[in-house]
């Protein structure tokens, strides 16, 4: 065993050295590599879950057709019928979890009404608009119309 | 090099290769599935949306909407979405006069400057969910993706606030949120749609203006839109393969 090294000595060298290199990239990866991540692509797929995560506030028109049928019929056929509730209600999922309870406030009609309604040549030609501070220079807009079908008889 | 050496050598590389590719799939494989959302498989959706500017009357719902439903900083220059304000003479569709005061979040109260001769329209904006979108491709990191349903998203806690996605963005549809000094956008309400629920934008739009659509279920009604419907999408040239379509958009919108 002087002088050069035999051949199996060669080789035990060698794989010891790989043995080393691969294990460290192991180890690396374990360390760096976040789970998941290249499951699905270049990113990690528990994004996916925590996009997911984030709370409801709208509930969606559905949930308040459940217990207002009677405001879906009143609607039916009117202009404001394809409306969702949540459009001029406001945000109501906390409302449908509480099973009723925590009402929203009523809306203040004049300025909501006129959100929409107020005449502006940038709205479509054929979209129902007031100058609001003729056509109702004060009181609410609730006085003459009813909000869940709007046109007057 | 002896030769039989060599091919022993490179049989025993090739081998370990091998493997390590073979363990790298098998910890995937391991990792399990994350979809945990019950009724919800990701492969059977495509998420785009329809804009309507011919339906649009500028109210606003929608960007009030969307910042109360995904917590954007209520300052005027943090949107996920916002409605611009376009005035264009007919005969010069490069030079439009655009303006959105506070991105449209209170409405468009009416105006004096009024010009008989142009033409005047809303254009709600959001992040248009490219399939080939170029901020995916810019992030160093992989904190920003496609998703298998097709909505582009972002990985808060894998952020670094590099901004390369804000900038490469062509719709500049992407912001940093001061709170988190990482990127926010919109992620098409992800949160409401895997759960069977339209986005909060959608929702809230009086006028149907804006729909969300599943181009992967046949039975959406954005399929015969899209049928019926001369649709645009904005800055097709870039070739992001965007899956937000405007009806009633001209030349001037960018």
């Amino acid at each position: 065993m002087s002088g050069r090294p035999s051949n199996r000595q060669h080789l035990v060298r060698m794989a010891g050295l790989f043995a080393v290199g691969i294990s460290a990239f192991f180890v690396l990866r374990w360390l760096m590599v976040p789970d998941g991540f290249g499951l699905y692509g270049h990113y990690r797929a528990g994004a996916l879950d925590e996009a997911r995560a984030r709370p409801v506030l709208y509930a969606g028109q559905a949930a308040c057709a459940d217990c207002h049928g009677d405001v879906v019929a009143a609607r039916a056929g009117s202009r404001h019928a394809r409306i969702g509730c949540e459009a001029c209600h406001g945000p109501l999922y906390a409302h449908v979890q509480a099973g009723g309870e925590k009402k929203p406030a009523r809306p203040d009609s004049r300025a909501l009404c006129a959100r929409c309604h107020e005449t502006s040549p940038w709205k479509p030609k054929a979209y129902p608009q007031v100058v609001v501070a003729e056509h109702s220079p004060a009181g609410p807009c609730l006085a003459c119309h009813k909000p869940h079908a709007p046109k007057m008889s | 090099m002896n030769p039989e050496r060599r091919e022993f050598l490179l049989s025993t590389g090739k081998l370990l290769v091998l493997s390590a590719t073979a363990s790298m799939a098998w910890e995937a494989m391991v990792a399990g599935q994350p979809e945990t959302a019950p009724n919800y498989t990701m492969t059977d959706h495509w998420w785009g949306m329809v804009v309507d500017i011919e339906a649009c009357i500028g109210c606003g719902n929608c960007v009030r909407a969307c910042k109360e439903e995904n917590d954007v900083p209520r300052l005027p220059q943090y949107f996920r979405t916002w409605v611009e304000r376009y005035r264009v003479k007919p005969d010069d569709l490069e030079h439009p006069v655009v303006d959105s005061p506070n991105g449209g979040y209170d409405g468009f109260p009416a105006q004096e400057k009024v010009d008989p001769d142009a033409k005047h329209y809303f254009v709600p904006k959001l992040c248009n969910h490219c399939a080939h979108s170029p901020c995916v491709q810019v992030c160093p990191v992989g904190a920003t993706f496609e998703s298998p349903d097709g909505v582009v998203l972002v990985d808060q806690s894998y952020c670094l606030g590099c901004r390369y996605c804000v900038q490469a963005c062509p719709y500049g549809t992407r912001f940093i949120d001061p709170r988190t000094e990482t990127v926010d956008k919109c992620t098409l309400c992800y949160h409401r749609i895997t759960k069977g629920l339209t986005t909060a934008c959608c929702e809230t739009c009086p006028t149907g203006a804006r729909q969300l659509g599943d181009l992967k279920d046949k039975k959406d009604p954005i399929h015969q839109f899209l049928r019926e419907h001369h649709v645009l999408v904005l800055k097709p040239q870039m070739a992001t393969g965007s899956k937000v379509y405007y009806n009633g958009m001209d030349g001037s919108v960018r």
